[in-house]
């Protein structure tokens, strides 16, 4: 019994499994925290954006623990059901959580300031640059499928929590580069976002295709095949709500100045 | 009419008929009929290039171009004949470019695996030119008939 609890504790893959599911559920710990905080003193947190970043959060780490995450070292087809709630879903669901927004609602104002600052530093201004986030993104994709890099991640813990890390943040600084939903000092235009997004969204059908035809090291060509057909269709879906997102706001920016000045008011309500 | 409208009329319907194209064909001939797959072995790899880049483009376009199309009816710029001619343009188009280019000289996929695929490659293309033609026809007629009218009525009757 004491031996199985050892082996169950030192068990690298249950290890693995805690370490990445740690962040998120201090995301969701640091969120509702801040919540109740900033409700105090200013007017209530929308209830959708904290739905969001619970629900986004469940995304992720039912892809990082429990039995999908088991079965993605084994089964290909778990692995991509997993690459689609870590990579995509998880990430868009907790970026309209707007959790910057609220920290920075939240924060002393001379914290604020600070986190402002460091937002504005040239590294995380060339990290969210659409190009640059879609080349960590889908780049990264690219280099685990098509190197070695897949059959290695399942040998070495380190290497299967970085690259889980990864995949979860490209995701993240992706959408946010695409999408306005938390302040961006410096947002790209709507045509580079466009331009760059129809880029990535081909790579990543280019990238499935090629996994349903060229197999993953260590990948049975069943498995890639349903698992590439499903990289394929479920990032349509995925990539169908950026789209919708980002045209619409689009929209709204683009409105005709009458319309603006009339619906003012109301707008601001 | 704003001439910044009468392009944007054309292109939102341009768009759209593309992405709608592109989505029947992918939704009655892959899904449904399961005439041709999701991969060809033969497919070169520039193919697939291709095939990805204008799958990516068309599923943004059905979405962007209904976006324009909103944008244009707030505008009170509507101009329905003319839009029609895009989308009917949009959809002839990328048509003859699945027919020719993805299916003949990529040879990415056939239509479909039967011995007298002569005939569905005619009837696709055919179709494809066609559908161009109807298009032609209508943003061709429009550009005649607005010289004498000068604006579109769909002005008048989008304000009511």
């Amino acid at each position: 019994m004491n031996a199985h609890l050892h082996n169950f504790l030192f068990d690298p893959i249950v290890v693995a499994q805690w370490i990445l599911a740690f962040p998120f559920l201090l995301g969701i710990f640091v969120y509702a925290l801040a919540v109740l905080f900033s409700n105090r003193k200013y007017r209530r947190w929308p209830l959708l954006r904290t739905f969001f970043w619970l629900l986004g959060s469940v995304c992720s780490l039912v892809a990082v623990i429990g039995p999908l995450a088991s079965k993605a070292y084994v089964d290909f087809f778990a692995h991509m059901i997993g690459h689609l709630l870590l990579g995509m879903l998880g990430p868009l669901l907790m970026a309209l959580g707007a959790p910057l927004t609220l920290i920075l609602r939240t924060l002393p104002i001379h914290l604020a300031r600070r986190l402002t600052a460091l937002l504005r530093k040239k590294l995380l201004r060339m990290i969210s640059d659409p190009v640059v986030a879609a080349l960590l993104n889908i780049g990264g994709l690219w280099i685990l499928y098509m190197t070695n890099l897949y059959a290695m991640m399942h040998e070495y813990t380190i290497l299967h929590v970085l690259i889980h890390l990864h995949v979860f943040l490209a995701g993240y600084v992706f959408t946010t580069a695409m999408i306005e939903i938390d302040p961006n000092p410096h947002r790209a235009s709507y045509t580079y976002r466009m331009t760059v997004l129809v880029s990535a969204l081909a790579a990543h059908c280019i990238l499935s295709k090629y996994i349903y035809a060229d197999p993953p090291q260590g990948v049975l060509r069943s498995e890639a095949e349903r698992g590439g057909m499903l990289m394929f269709y479920g990032g349509d879906v995925v990539d169908a709500l950026i789209i919708l997102i980002l045209c619409l706001q689009w929209y709204r920016a683009s409105r005709p100045i009458k319309v603006v000045t009339a619906s003012k008011s109301s707008n601001e309500m | 009419m704003d001439n910044k409208y009468r392009k944007q009329n054309l292109w939102s319907g341009f768009l759209f008929g593309m992405g709608f194209i592109a989505f029947v064909d992918e939704a009655v001939f892959h899904q449904l009929l399961q005439w041709h797959h999701f991969y060809d072995r033969e497919t070169t790899r520039i193919g697939l290039i291709s095939d990805g880049l204008f799958h990516a483009f068309s599923w943004f376009a059905t979405i962007g171009g209904l976006f324009m199309f909103a944008d244009l009816r707030r505008r009170n710029a509507v101009w329905m004949r003319r839009w029609w001619g895009g989308v009917w343009l949009g959809a002839g188009a990328f048509q003859l470019y699945d027919g020719i280019i993805q299916h003949k000289l990529m040879r990415l996929h056939q239509i479909r695996y039967v011995n007298n695929l002569l005939v569905y490659d005619v009837i696709w293309n055919l179709t494809g030119a066609l559908m161009l033609v109807i298009g032609l026809v209508l943003v061709k007629q429009l550009q005649q008939g607005s010289q004498r009218e000068g604006e579109p009525r769909k002005r008048e009757r989008a304000s009511t």
